[in-house]
């Protein structure tokens, strides 16, 4: 296993972000994303908008490595994707999908897969999860609890960013609110959060800017 | 002790094809629509094993032992393009099946022959490397369509695994397990209840052949360990190539981008 004892650390130019020029992505029913620039800072709350179908999922499986392009180029930190380790890039780079995953196992099993030595009180401490959350069994979570475990399983990691695949959609009104308070606040202390959500209004209310990916032509 | 082999003549296997017609009637009284199949599968085996009989008496004959790498080249390659078909999903199967089933094969007859446990003569290397391959061939398959089905079927927590920076390797391990214990789990059951829920065949045949019991289970036992050891293996090498073969160099499920939401 290649799971590191240590979080990553900072390159010189963190902050600095992603940096998309004419990127292309092509799948079965023609470009998904086609010819999309644009800058996604490393620091504060970036959310992307656009209508659904229009390849923001996508964007964001790019940024960490788990799809590539076929055409165009993305920088991280001013270097180019592929001149980065990947796997210290997803690392450093924390991608949390649509929906919420639970491995099986404890709690605590599930901090650790991404670090062996988290601190697992203050990681769930730190998501509002009551720490004696740690010995239960991940997978009879509620929705909303495994949303916060998966944003508490990648801290374990000390990202620099975080990229969040709507991290509200499954969740009702209060567990929605509690994420969007702690993904505001994970990014007053300094962490990156790049986050994908159809709602305008919620990109409107939560993020310090916001990116439109264009729907298909 | 009667020799059933010596007795068995063309009429007997006349009479034999009675039930061949039975198995024909119930499927056409049951409406299984298996009739055309039966009928095609009891011809082509009679052809097949009619010609492997000739193959065999030709090649048993004395000094015609160098014929034999070839025998079984050309069944490595029947079961590498059966394997290979299985296990389609996965890029390459055929190599995969290939590397596999060589290894199987080579490895477990060298250590037979090595050890002197069995003579280096085509009456029993090919009979032997035949039921290695045969049973390398089933495993093959299922470990490549296991494989292939299981990360595509939990690409979504295969990815978080992922995105959590472990490796390919890593990210994989449960479902390249379970692929593992699916391709070796039948051979593992057959030598456990060995000889309570059915004689197998390599020790029936001795004893048809007029063999002593004792004789025949010390065959057998030679023959159960060898396909342990074979089907071992080939779950190794085709797990290992399926592995290599389903992720990129940068630890991306190929066609990673196919499945997920958009």
């Amino acid at each position: 296993m290649s799971t590191p004892d240590e979080a990553p650390r900072a390159g010189p130019a963190a902050g600095e972000g992603f940096r998309l020029e004419g990127v292309t992505v092509t799948g079965g029913q023609g470009p998904v994303l086609e010819g999309f620039s644009a800058h996604l800072p490393g620091r504060g709350l970036t959310a992307v908008v656009g209508p659904s179908g229009s390849g923001k999922t996508t964007l964001l499986r790019l940024l960490n490595r788990l799809a590539d392009p076929d055409a165009g180029r993305i920088t991280y930190d001013g270097r180019p994707l592929a001149e980065h380790d990947v796997l210290d890039l997803r690392r450093r780079v924390q991608h949390v999908g649509q929906v919420p995953v639970a491995f099986p196992g404890t709690v605590a099993d599930n901090l650790r897969l991404a670090r062996p030595g988290a601190p697992v009180a203050d990681l769930l401490a730190r998501v509002d999860l009551d720490p004696e959350l740690a010995g239960r069994e991940a997978q009879r979570l509620s929705v909303g609890e495994t949303q916060r475990m998966c944003l508490a399983r990648a801290l374990a990691l000390a990202p620099e960013c975080l990229l969040l695949d709507e991290p509200t959609s499954a969740l009702d009104g209060d567990s929605r609110s509690r994420v969007e308070k702690l993904v505001r606040r994970l990014a007053d202390d300094g962490t990156g959060v790049i986050m994908v959500t159809h709602d305008a209004s919620q990109a409107q209310d939560l993020a310090d800017r916001t990116v439109a990916v264009p729907g298909r032509r | 002790m009667t020799d059933l082999s010596d007795r068995l003549g063309p009429a007997d296997l006349a009479l034999a094809l009675v039930l061949v017609a039975v198995a024909v009637t119930i499927s056409r009284w049951r409406r299984a629509g298996l009739e055309g199949d039966m009928v095609v599968a009891t011809v082509r085996s009679f052809v097949q094993l009619t010609a492997v009989g000739f193959v065999l008496e030709y090649v048993f004959g004395p000094g015609r032992a160098w014929l034999t790498p070839l025998v079984l080249s050309v069944m490595i390659g029947v079961a590498v393009a059966t394997s290979g078909s299985r296990g389609s999903d996965v890029p390459g199967a055929r190599g995969i099946a290939a590397g596999a089933l060589v290894l199987a094969t080579g490895a477990t007859l060298g250590v037979l022959l090595a050890l002197g446990i069995v003579p280096a003569e085509p009456r029993a290397v090919i009979p032997l490397g035949s039921m290695v391959l045969s049973n390398a061939m089933n495993t093959t398959s299922l470990v490549l369509s296991r494989l292939a089905t299981d990360l595509g079927g939990h690409r979504r927590e295969l990815e978080a695994r992922l995105s959590l920076g472990l490796d390919a390797r890593a990210a994989a391990a449960p479902w390249h397990r379970q692929a593992l214990r699916s391709g070796m789990l039948p051979i593992v059951d057959n030598t456990k209840v060995v000889g309570l829920v059915a004689l197998p065949g390599a020790m029936t045949g001795m004893l048809l052949a007029g063999a002593s019991p004792v004789a025949a289970i010390r065959l057998q036992l030679v023959v159960m360990y060898m396909l342990l050891g074979g089907n071992a293996f080939a779950a190794l090498a085709a797990g290992e190539g399926a592995l290599r073969r389903l992720f990129t160099a940068h630890h991306q499920l190929v066609d990673a981008g196919e499945g997920a939401g958009r």
